[in-house]
């Protein structure tokens, strides 16, 4: 049984077609790259596995509970940390969204500042925040969305611990991203979008790890 | 395991417990649709001078007329608040639809009573006109159509929400769909402040809320997933 399974996945915006027939499937427990270059329809394939938007044709089957984080950091600024992750944890039905958000708040270095608002936060406190509020409910399905752009290094450092965490878990993931190291170091699988379609699906190999270059050269048309 | 009922329920209440919270933080749309409901009133007794016959005669189109204005006020910042952010997209990836909605109706149905119960005394200082002999009718009668009022004003903020003039919009939407509930609740609050009300016409507002409750859980994942 697939944790993800995309078939033949079209989306127009008007009369663009964002995605064109995008088919893949990820099994259990798999850590995705999803690569392509800006316009490729990455994050319009993670919406639609979010149930963000709805294709315009095609089909798509998800397995148990998603965690998404996107390009928003997704929490309110007039609620305190703690406000923010015990919400999420009533919002996702987990049992003691109040225990569970302490722990999320201690696993990503912000216990200190539970009580404060969030819009009191720096840039990078408000990023661990964001992260723990995606992983809080340990889902299934983690979809994250360019996770790595803009984090400054201990946000890095968290996101990669409760990434690791989430694959000894179990969990599956998929994250689109143009930081094509830090992905490979990760990834167990790499798809790769270009124009809306997936012209490579499968394990990332050893090549793609020491040359995070040879992806796009040996499948794609755009050279580093 | 909670049934999916049960979780979307649970869901809805959080989301309305939020709002409310967020809301008493930053006063945002109360202190706006207060302060429009008392003005109005205020100016509206010394714009017209009338008798107390002409006063009781009007009662009730004045009073639904400011609470439907100020409604506007509130409603429109119900989704537009989870804008900053991008909070609606972790909302509607974490919880169905129709919670949502129901969370921010919730919501908007409590600040909009707060609004209608502060003015309220406002009313009857300055335009003379007793209301506590016919409390309870009243009450039944301003619930019916604040929620009749809450919930097309949510769906609508739903709708308008990504609509770069929706302070605009919302109202342009919002008013020809709640003519029936205003006429109902005019009526209604007119016979019950001059003492002769027929509370069976009660069944208009009852009607609109069902149908337009049910339109709006029902349409709302149409509304937010596109």
């Amino acid at each position: 049984m697939h944790a993800v399974a995309a078939d033949r996945v079209w989306k127009y915006f008007g009369d663009y077609p964002a995605l064109r027939g995008a088919s893949f499937e990820v099994a259990k427990g798999a850590c995705v790259a999803l690569l392509g270059r800006n316009g490729a329809g990455k994050t319009t394939l993670l919406r639609i596995l979010a149930s963000l938007s709805k294709p315009s044709k095609g089909e798509v089957r998800i397995l148990g509970r998603i965690g998404y984080l996107g390009h928003g950091i997704g929490v309110y600024d007039d609620l305190s940390a703690l406000e923010n992750l015990s919400l999420f944890g009533q919002l996702t039905g987990i049992e003691n969204p109040k225990q569970a958000a302490n722990t999320a708040l201690e696993r990503v270095g912000l216990t200190r500042v539970k009580d404060g608002l969030a819009r009191e936060f720096s840039r990078g406190m408000r990023q661990r925040l964001a992260i723990a509020r995606a992983f809080l409910h340990n889902p299934d399905l983690l979809l994250l969305d360019e996770p790595f752009t803009s984090l400054d290094d201990r946000a890095v450092a968290v996101l990669q611990q409760l990434l690791a965490d989430a694959r000894a878990r179990g969990s599956t993931i998929i994250m689109s991203t143009h930081q094509i190291r830090e992905a490979m170091e990760l990834a167990s699988d790499v798809a790769l979008l270009d124009r809306g379609r997936i012209i490579f699906s499968g394990p990332r190999n050893n090549e793609m790890l020491l040359d995070p270059g040879w992806l796009y050269r040996t499948y794609g048309d755009i050279r580093e | 395991m909670k049934s999916g009922l049960r979780k979307g329920l649970a869901a809805a209440f959080a989301i309305a417990r939020k709002d409310l919270r967020t809301e008493w933080r930053t006063r945002e749309s109360l202190n706006a649709s207060l302060s429009f409901a008392v003005v109005i009133l205020v100016l509206f007794s010394f714009a017209f001078d009338l008798d107390r016959e002409e006063k009781l005669a009007i009662s009730g189109g004045l009073l639904w007329l400011v609470y439907a204005f100020a409604g506007a006020l509130i409603v429109n910042r119900s989704f537009a608040r989870e804008l900053p952010n991008d909070c609606l997209e972790v909302l509607i990836a974490s919880v169905p639809a129709w919670a949502i909605f129901l969370g921010k109706a919730i919501a908007c149905f409590l600040l909009l009573l707060i609004v209608e119960f502060a003015s309220l005394p406002i009313f009857g200082l300055f335009y003379n006109i007793s209301w506590i002999g016919s409390l309870l009718p009243l009450l039944l009668v301003i619930a019916l159509a604040t929620w009749g009022i809450t919930v097309v004003g949510a769906a609508l903020s739903a709708v308008t929400v990504n609509v770069r003039l929706r302070e605009l919009m919302l109202p342009v939407l919002l008013y020809p769909l709640m003519i029936p509930l205003l006429i109902g609740a005019m009526e209604l609050t007119t016979g019950l402040l001059n003492g002769n009300a027929v509370l069976s016409d009660v069944r208009l507002l009852i009607v609109f809320d069902v149908m337009f409750t049910s339109l709006a859980l029902y349409l709302i994942e149409f509304i937010l997933v596109i």
